[in-house]
């Protein structure tokens, strides 16, 4: 354990995956997590340790409490060896939007780690020590980067785990999930994480689970999804092909695979943007230059100051969706941008809870490409950046469990594949995951 | 102000304003240009048949959940982490 630091410290050399790390190795209780390092992505509070979620706004932020994920983790024996970099507020899918380092991926560090968890994910792939990240998703901060880098990421239903502690985006969107080396570590952790809170009203009431439970269950019989939506001609040819040969390899292990349709598909990606920069715009208002993170010299009145506060400390990217939300929920446009998109998020729901009536889990492709490399990046327009969500915004939307899996490379680069079930239904797609894994 | 579906630079200012932000001019010029394009990509909704479909705030069901009116002690300092104070306040700008 006592070596582990100075392994951080090398790695985040390397690779860029820390925003802070701890000085020295503390731990209580013991339990599921000793012996076990736990990274947290820097948008979830660490008592006593820096939490900027990637901004410069909460630069120099140390919250008095921890998450309760965090508690959680602690009081199982965890060591929380640091917060891991990502893009600002979550905004991105390449985890560039950040002033602080950008992690490079640990199979060609010209090109992204994804994002917005790119810290963790990059973490989970290179750390020689045991080690699972908490991570975070919105519209696919779990799923992306751990395609891309070539680990597991799960993301569990929306209301498993407590926001309490997270530096919220979109409130009706966050949830707080893992990525690990191996579908074991994913399910053993967010077991650990997973329950009521007080301090969260949006925490489902359901009984506790040891996810670890569906490990080595078999897929005989179960029914698999393939969503045609999720294979458009626009995907790259050689991720279609690896993703249908993984789905075949479930066939082989006994699964039945049916042809299904989710047929507003196309919309959600709008209709998810709309939301969580609506939603955005007002759990960003809190940030002003007063109680905590980046102060400007009191000068001005209130407009002035706070205004001068956010212009310095967001990014880009976070002043686009700042004003992109505003304008969606504006007195004359509510109706036909905010509202308008929440009646599309009812189709989708409505198109993933049809097709699990008649299939377990969803299967596809996570990400229509492999890790782009940073030049090419940077020659986007933002809206390039904004389509690359396309095959994980819709479950996201729905608040349905995922796990991306790795099941093959293009070129030496990780390709992830998608695994989706009905709400609460965490159980089938760990079995699924956990079956292909072993059979690879 | 500009119609349905598209934004020019008087309803960008006008939103800077409202959300607090100060952009740059030159910020102001590049995301009237790219915002337009974005809201753009966003029509594809007005595809999307939704009469009589109720919004969906939450993916789920969400029930209000009750505690007891009491109140518990806390033991850390609000004031911690902030740079503008005075005595047990925090001190912000002037109102106007």
């Amino acid at each position: 354990m006592k070596d582990v630091i100075r392994r951080a410290r090398a790695l985040d050399e390397e690779y860029n995956v820390f925003n802070s790390i701890a000085e020295e190795v503390e731990t209580e209780g013991s339990g599921r997590l000793e012996n076990v390092v736990v990274s947290v992505k820097d948008n979830i509070c660490t008592r006593g340790m820096q939490t900027t979620a990637g901004s410069r706004i909460l630069e120099g932020y140390v919250p008095p409490f921890d998450a309760t994920v965090v508690e959680k983790c602690r009081g199982e024996g965890a060591f929380i060896i640091g917060k891991t970099t990502q893009d600002e507020f979550s905004f991105g899918t390449f985890n560039v939007n950040t002033p602080f380092g950008v992690p490079r991926n640990p199979h060609d560090p010209e090109r992204s780690c994804g994002g917005s968890s790119g810290g963790a994910a990059c973490l989970t792939a290179v750390a020689d020590f045991p080690h699972i990240a908490i991570a975070e998703s919105t519209g696919g901060s779990i799923s992306c980067p751990a395609a891309f880098c070539g680990v597991v990421g799960l993301t569990p239903t929306y209301g498993r785990t407590s926001r309490w502690g997270l530096v919220d985006y979109a409130n009706s969107l966050d949830k707080i999930g893992c990525i690990g080396k191996t579908v074991a570590d994913v399910a053993l952790l967010l077991s650990v994480m997973s329950g009521p809170d007080e301090y969260d009203s949006t925490v489902l009431r359901v009984p506790e689970e040891d996810f670890t439970g569906y490990l080595g269950d078999s897929v005989e019989g179960m029914r698999v999804g393939v969503p045609g939506e999720y294979f458009p001609g626009a995907l790259d040819p050689e991720i279609a092909r690896i993703v249908r040969d993984a789905i075949k390899g479930l066939e082989e292990l006994g699964a039945s695979v049916h042809e299904v349709s989710l047929p507003h598909t196309g919309a959600s990606l709008a209709s998810y943007y709309i939301i969580a920069m609506a939603e955005a715009s007002t759990n960003l208002a809190k940030f002003c230059g007063l109680r905590y993170g980046l102060h400007l010299p009191l000068e001005g009145s209130f407009d002035e100051y706070f205004s001068r506060v956010r212009g310095r400390g967001f990014s880009e990217e976070a002043k686009r969706r700042i004003i992109l939300g505003t304008f969606a929920r504006m007195a004359g446009y509510r109706d036909a941008y905010y509202l308008k998109a929440l009646r599309v998020r009812t189709r989708v729901i409505e198109d993933f809870r049809r097709a699990f009536k008649g299939v377990d889990v969803l299967a596809a492709p996570t990400m229509p490409v492999v890790a782009p490399r940073f030049d090419e990046i940077a020659g986007m327009e933002p809206i390039q950046h904004y389509v690359m969500d396309v095959l994980t915004v819709a479950p996201n939307l729905a608040g349905i469990p995922m796990i991306s899996v790795p099941c093959g490379k293009v070129d030496g680069l990780p390709v992830g594949l998608h695994l989706m079930a009905d709400h609460l239904q965490e159980g089938k797609v760990i079995r699924a995951a956990h079956a292909y894994e072993v059979s690879r | 102000m500009a119609g349905h579906w598209e934004i020019d630079k008087e309803l960008l200012e006008h939103l800077t304003k409202v959300s607090r932000l100060e952009l740059t001019e030159e910020e102001l010029e590049r995301f009237t240009d790219q915002l337009r394009v974005i809201l753009e990509a966003f029509r594809e909704i007005d595809e999307v048949e939704t009469d009589g479909v109720e919004p969906s705030f939450h993916p789920s069901e969400l029930k209000n959940v009750w505690r007891e009116d009491a109140a518990r002690k806390w033991d850390w300092d609000p004031l911690g982490n902030a740079q503008h104070k005075e005595g047990r306040y925090f001190k912000g700008p002037r109102i106007t």
